[in-house]
């Protein structure tokens, strides 16, 4: 436990606390940093301009939470309805991407779409002679980005409740006169909840925070948090904003893991209390 | 008495699964209103031919007739059969009236309608004080209830149950095997048992089939299959039997001692053929009459009491394996014998059944 707090301490707090008290000062005329205390830095977060990258952060990031919620569902459905020794095969098939690295599995994408890119091309075989299409630096290649990278995560999540669902749940629904899709809806989906609440968590958590895709694939523009922190700090140089910035971020995304967290406590808890319950 | 009516017909039915034959080739007739198990030892194909019953597996082959009518590809939310699982998969996160009632919301009744008549199943069973818990509140009686319970509230023609007494301790298996067929007669509904207990089927059915290898060996009342076993695998599976090996002659069995066996020679065992004499253990006296057919001298080795009779292993030289006797209380008291004791065993020659060995 001690050397856990340590650790803790040193990788986490103390960096942390340092960017939260840089967000109290101002920011010096030539950059650098003056010591004098102000809360401006904070209501400046909360400016039409910046407010607005929040929400379109936030919608470009659950916009990409629901599509791999939906593929990565789907995908590790069809993982787990596959025969048993043929599972671990796809499952490593489905993380291979995590093999290689983030940036290099981005630039891919570039290569993916951009205007004489495969995609193009591919086009081109099948007879199309009009314009390419323009696919990259958009909000939509942002999206495939964010979708394509944490979607493993999403498989993982839903893979876990999946595979361990009793098949028999569904054929008593099955026998008991319910269609196949009824059966999905009323018991095979609410007892995967879980799965999908914590794959949508990590997502959107990952999505709203990322600077590297949005720079990448969305061509520069203040698309999102992530890009405006990462230019406050190394372009603009306010390193207090940048701090005030971040801080916001993270509040955001402690919210998102606190609501997972107690939604997940209250179900245990309740299972908890079941179990108390049939010992008595 | 009316004829009893065919129920459900299971026509030369056969799976299998790619190499494997589950069932192979079964013909069987289900009657209205009985209460009718299948019997064998596990992995005989029992879960499969339910299965097929149920609607989750197709046959291979043949065919399955409800009232006349081919269900072989209906699918199973199609069929007026509901099965009741070995694991009773009740849904985990329902409640045990929204898992009653989730089987009558598929069939759009009123929710006036859906309500008594789940009131009406909770109290049949003995659950109404439970009827808001969660299955994992329930203890394993209080579940293979609900199960019970959540399939019966379909009123199916026919309920199919795989091993439903399987999860349950002893003591509770014998309360719940009466307490199933006072429910079958109240609820007037075909049951089809599945089960691997002999003794199980024997106090439950009014039928039974024996199933092996996914074939079908014998289908009777219990009485008649445990009198007249079909073959030797039967009169093992069923009860207990001694056997003495030997061979065929005119009027019985000669055993390897050279003494003969009197009884019934089947038809098809001719003179000569390896077969095995067999007689049920409450079937011989100790310390016969001159005239009884059937007598030998053996020593006890051990013996027991079961409340009301006694139990007795006698080594005799017609087979290497002991003859179990079971003799009443108050036999044994008029006579006592005890271990290492010389005894004559008897029996008569209509209490034997000749098996091709
Ligand atoms: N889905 C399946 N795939 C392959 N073999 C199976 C399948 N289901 C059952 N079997 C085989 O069929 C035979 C009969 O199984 P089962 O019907 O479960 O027997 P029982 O219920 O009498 O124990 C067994 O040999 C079993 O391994
Ligand atoms: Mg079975």
């Amino acid at each position: 436990m001690a050397p856990a707090l340590v650790w803790l301490t040193a990788l986490m707090v103390v960096p942390c606390a340092l960017v939260l008290a840089l967000a109290f000062f101002r920011r010096g005329i030539y950059g650098g940093i003056d010591y004098t205390f102000t809360f401006e830095n904070f209501g400046l977060v909360f400016d039409p301009l910046y407010a607005g990258i929040f929400l379109n952060s936030a919608r470009i990031a659950g916009t990409a939470t629901l599509i791999a919620v939906v593929v990565g569902y789907a995908a590790a459905y069809a993982i787990a309805a596959a025969p048993r020794r043929w599972q671990p095969i796809f499952l490593f098939f489905a993380v291979l991407p995590f093999w290689s690295n983030y940036l290099i599995r981005t630039y891919a994408w570039i290569v993916l779409l951009n205007r004489e890119g495969l995609i193009t091309q591919l086009l081109r075989w099948f007879g199309y002679t009009g314009e390419p299409p323009s696919m990259l630096y958009t909000e939509g290649a942002v999206i495939a980005g964010l979708v394509y990278n944490y979607l493993p995560f999403v498989i993982l999540a839903c893979y876990a409740p999946l595979s361990r669902l009793n098949p028999e749940l569904a054929e008593a629904s099955r026998d008991l006169g319910a269609s196949a899709a009824t059966t999905f809806r009323r018991v095979i989906l609410p007892l995967t909840v879980p799965g999908i609440a914590a794959g949508a968590v990590f997502v959107f958590v990952l999505s709203i925070g990322n600077f590297v895709t949005p720079a990448l694939l969305g061509g520069g523009r203040f698309q999102m948090i992530g890009n405006l922190v990462y230019d406050q700090f190394l372009t603009a140089n306010d390193w207090p904003f940048g701090a005030a910035l971040a801080m916001a971020l993270i509040a955001i995304m402690l919210l998102v893991l606190m609501a997972q967290a107690l939604a997940a406590n209250r179900a245990a808890g309740r299972a908890a209390e079941a179990k108390g319950d049939a010992d008595g | 008495m009316s004829e009893p009516r065919t129920l459900l017909a299971i026509d030369q039915v056969s799976k299998k699964f790619g190499r494997v034959t589950a069932v192979d080739g079964i013909s069987l007739d289900i009657r209205e209103n009985e209460f009718f198990a299948l019997l064998g030892p596990s992995g005989c194909g029992k879960t499969t031919l339910l299965r097929m019953l149920a609607g989750f597996e197709t046959p291979s082959d043949g065919r399955i007739l409800l009232d006349g009518k081919d269900i072989a590809h209906t699918p199973p939310n199609k069929r007026p059969v509901n099965l009741m699982f070995q694991s009773y998969a009740l849904f985990p996160h329902m409640s045990v009236r929204a898992n009653v009632s989730y089987g009558l919301e598929m069939e759009h009744l009123p929710k006036a309608e859906i309500r008594s008549r789940v009131d009406a199943i909770l109290a049949t069973t003995e659950l109404v004080q439970f009827a808001d818990r969660k299955p994992e509140q329930l203890s394993g009686g209080q579940k293979q209830r609900v199960a019970l319970a959540r399939a019966l509230v379909k009123r199916p023609r026919l309920l199919l149950l795989d091993e439903p007494l399987g999860a349950l301790d002893k003591k509770l298996r014998g309360a719940m095997q009466l307490e199933l067929k006072r429910l079958q007669h109240e609820v007037g509904i075909t049951f089809v048992i599945v089960t691997h207990d002999q003794e199980e089927s024997l106090v439950m059915a009014d039928r039974m089939a024996v199933l092996k290898d996914g074939r079908l060996l014998q289908c009777d009342t219990p009485h008649a299959i445990y009198e007249h076993p079909a073959d030797r695998f039967v009169a093992d599976f069923i009860g207990v039997m001694n056997f003495v090996p030997g061979k065929v002659s005119a009027d019985g069995v000669m055993a390897v001692n050279g003494a003969r066996i009197a009884g019934k020679v089947p038809a098809a065992l001719s003179p000569g053929a390896s077969a095995v004499a067999s007689v049920r253990p409450e079937r011989i006296r100790l310390f016969p009459s001159a005239e009884t057919a059937n007598r030998i001298t053996g020593t006890v080795e051990a013996l027991a009491y079961h409340g009301l009779d006694l139990q007795l292993h006698v080594r005799t030289p017609l087979s290497p394996r002991p003859f179990l006797v079971r003799v009443t209380a108050d036999a044994a008291d008029r006579r006592p014998v005890s271990s290492g004791d010389q005894v004559e065993l008897g029996w008569d020659a209509a209490d034997v059944r000749i098996f091709a060995e």
